[in-house]
């Protein structure tokens, strides 16, 4: 077993390659040679891929909302700002979390599998020998297609958790249609939306980042894949839950 | 890359250059101060056990890692000095067998081998008439399209060639190219670095675990007019420029031509050759 002095050297190691690599590709984007169609087509895999589970995730997030409200509001007779709540929850919270949360499960294991196995068959080690730096061409397209997609998927999820949480009111609940989405948009300021969409900048941010160190610092064959996949989305996940404390803190300070 | 002035080393008529290297990886020191040269035109064929660091001497070349101590100088250049970034300019210069081909396995046969040129942006029609030269060098232009996972061991090995040779580097660097191999699969490999030695008298670093695979390339040259590889006869009067390194403990014991080999009298030597001991 490693002594503490040594396990808190490799921490503080590991934090600096992890610091490296993310701001080397946020440099790259600005230096050539750019593979823009290397981040096209990683915008589709990880952006149109995951569309069918965040319109899942969203849809069936904003219905149980909606019923979990209703049974709160009715006590008060206050079952007419539904809409109001439901708009404001998934916004500002549970569209950017949960929308990166399923997210980070798929795209961040599966970058972590990708470059992982390429780590262990020497293919990272092929392609720095061929001359072609990986962080360029690996780890930049994925930070690049992830952080812009993820954007547009939290905006899907909003859409689809609100018309969840309308069929719910509508269907089970019976509140008038007009009343539920007028509700739903008046409550919306600028800055709940501002603080709804900018949340998954960082979030996708964090995904890609900690999919591409954690493939990219695999060591021990087949095994070692499989543990850099698990340990890719455990550390994606806590971060995006801690990263968004923060960001809401900073964020509710500044508008308050 | 021009050859930076003012170097104390001869770097022009020697590609690489190992002074006193020394690497450990986790507390196991595997390269102890090992120094060597490789000439020009030269081929060196390095031996030793499992976890010698035979391997790590060409990543060492390349600076895909860095020595602890000491300078290696390839093509006039200290790897040890010079930035990641400016190591891609270099390594351009040099191409690497790897000793499980390290294909990558989501592109075909045709972007494999063309990965140089894909990424210099050449022109399509140049990349493809290249790939298919390269690709007859090794003999296997009918997986101009296969994907790696189509191919067998052997076949995987051949590609790893072609794309090596594809924009003649100046340097060639082996990682045990017949590894896992049946001999009839080696010999087929050994004899095309021997083309790729006698016909582009290219500059070579070899790794093998197969004794006979350096014997072969010291003892045979490629014939053109054949296009199959000839024994030298009689005594070596053609001078194949290819010379062995033997390591031990991390240090080279022997680093000499096939001729002083089969004179030498160290034991461990004589045991690693399955020589009969000097009485």
């Amino acid at each position: 077993m490693a002594s503490p002095t040594l396990a808190l050297k490799r921490n503080m190691a590991a934090a600096q390659d992890y610091y490296i690599l993310a701001a080397k590709s946020v440099v790259n984007v600005f230096r050539r040679p750019r593979y823009i169609a290397d981040a096209i087509q990683q915008a589709d895999l990880i952006g149109v891929g995951s569309l069918p589970i965040v319109v899942l995730t969203g849809m069936f997030t904003g219905m149980v909302l909606s019923l979990q409200s209703a049974n709160t509001l009715s006590r008060f007779g206050q079952l007419p700002v539904i809409g109001q709540l439901v708009s404001l929850s998934m916004i500002r919270e549970l569209g950017p979390v949960l929308t990166s949360l399923m997210v980070a499960g798929r795209n961040a294991s599966g970058m972590a599998s990708e470059l992982g196995s390429m780590k262990v068959t020497e293919q990272i080690d092929a392609m720095r020998a061929l001359g072609t730096d990986p962080s360029k061409k690996l780890v930049t397209p994925r930070v690049m297609a992830t952080t812009f997609m993820l954007f547009f998927l939290t905006i899907i999820s909003d859409l689809v958790g609100l018309i969840g949480g309308y069929l719910i009111a509508f269907m089970v609940l019976g509140m008038d249609s007009l009343q539920y989405w007028n509700s739903a948009y008046q409550a919306l300021s600028f800055d709940d939306v501002f603080m709804g969409l900018i949340k998954p900048v960082f979030f996708g941010f964090i995904i890609s980042t900690v999919g591409c160190y954690y493939g990219l610092s695999t060591t021990g064959g087949t095994q070692g894949v499989g543990r850099s996949t698990t340990q890719a989305v455990v550390a994606a996940s806590i971060l995006i839950l801690v990263v968004n404390v923060f960001i809401t803190k900073i964020l509710l300070g500044s508008i308050r | 890359m021009d050859i930076p002035e003012n170097l104390l080393t001869d770097t022009v008529h020697k590609a690489i250059i190992f002074e006193d290297v020394a690497i450990s990886f986790e507390g196991n020191q595997v390269l102890n101060g090992i120094s060597f040269e490789l000439k020009r035109g030269e081929t060196k064929i390095l031996l030793g056990i499992a976890g010698a660091g035979k391997s790590t001497i060409l990543k060492l070349c390349l600076g895909l890692i860095r020595p602890d101590r000491g300078h290696i100088y390839v093509l006039g250049h200290d790897v040890t000095a010079m930035t990641e970034e400016q190591l891609f300019d270099l390594r351009s210069k040099i191409g690497i067998v790897f000793q499980e081909s390290a294909l990558f396995d989501s592109l075909t046969v045709r972007d494999n081998v063309a990965f140089r040129l894909l990424e210099e942006k050449l022109p399509e029609q140049e990349i493809d008439q290249r790939v298919r030269e390269a690709l007859r060098f090794v003999e296997l232009e009918r997986t101009f399209n296969m994907f790696p996972s189509e191919l067998s061991g052997g076949m995987r090995r051949r590609v790893g060639i072609a794309r090596a040779i594809i924009t003649q580097p100046e340097i060639l660097l082996y990682d045990s190219p017949t590894g896992g191999l049946d001999p009839i699969t080696s010999t087929t490999i050994i004899e095309l670095i021997m083309k790729q030695r006698d016909v582009n008298k290219s500059t070579s670093l070899l790794v093998s675990h197969r004794l006979q695979d350096g014997f072969m390339l010291a003892t045979h040259y490629y014939d053109a007019q054949t296009n199959h590889m000839q024994a030298i006869e009689g005594h070596i009067a053609r001078d194949l420029h290819t010379t062995f390194l033997i390591l031990k403990d991390g240090k080279v014991i022997f680093d000499a031509t096939v001729a002083e080999l089969g004179k030498v009298t160290d034991p461990y030597i004589r045991e690693f050759l399955y020589l009969e001991p000097v009485s």
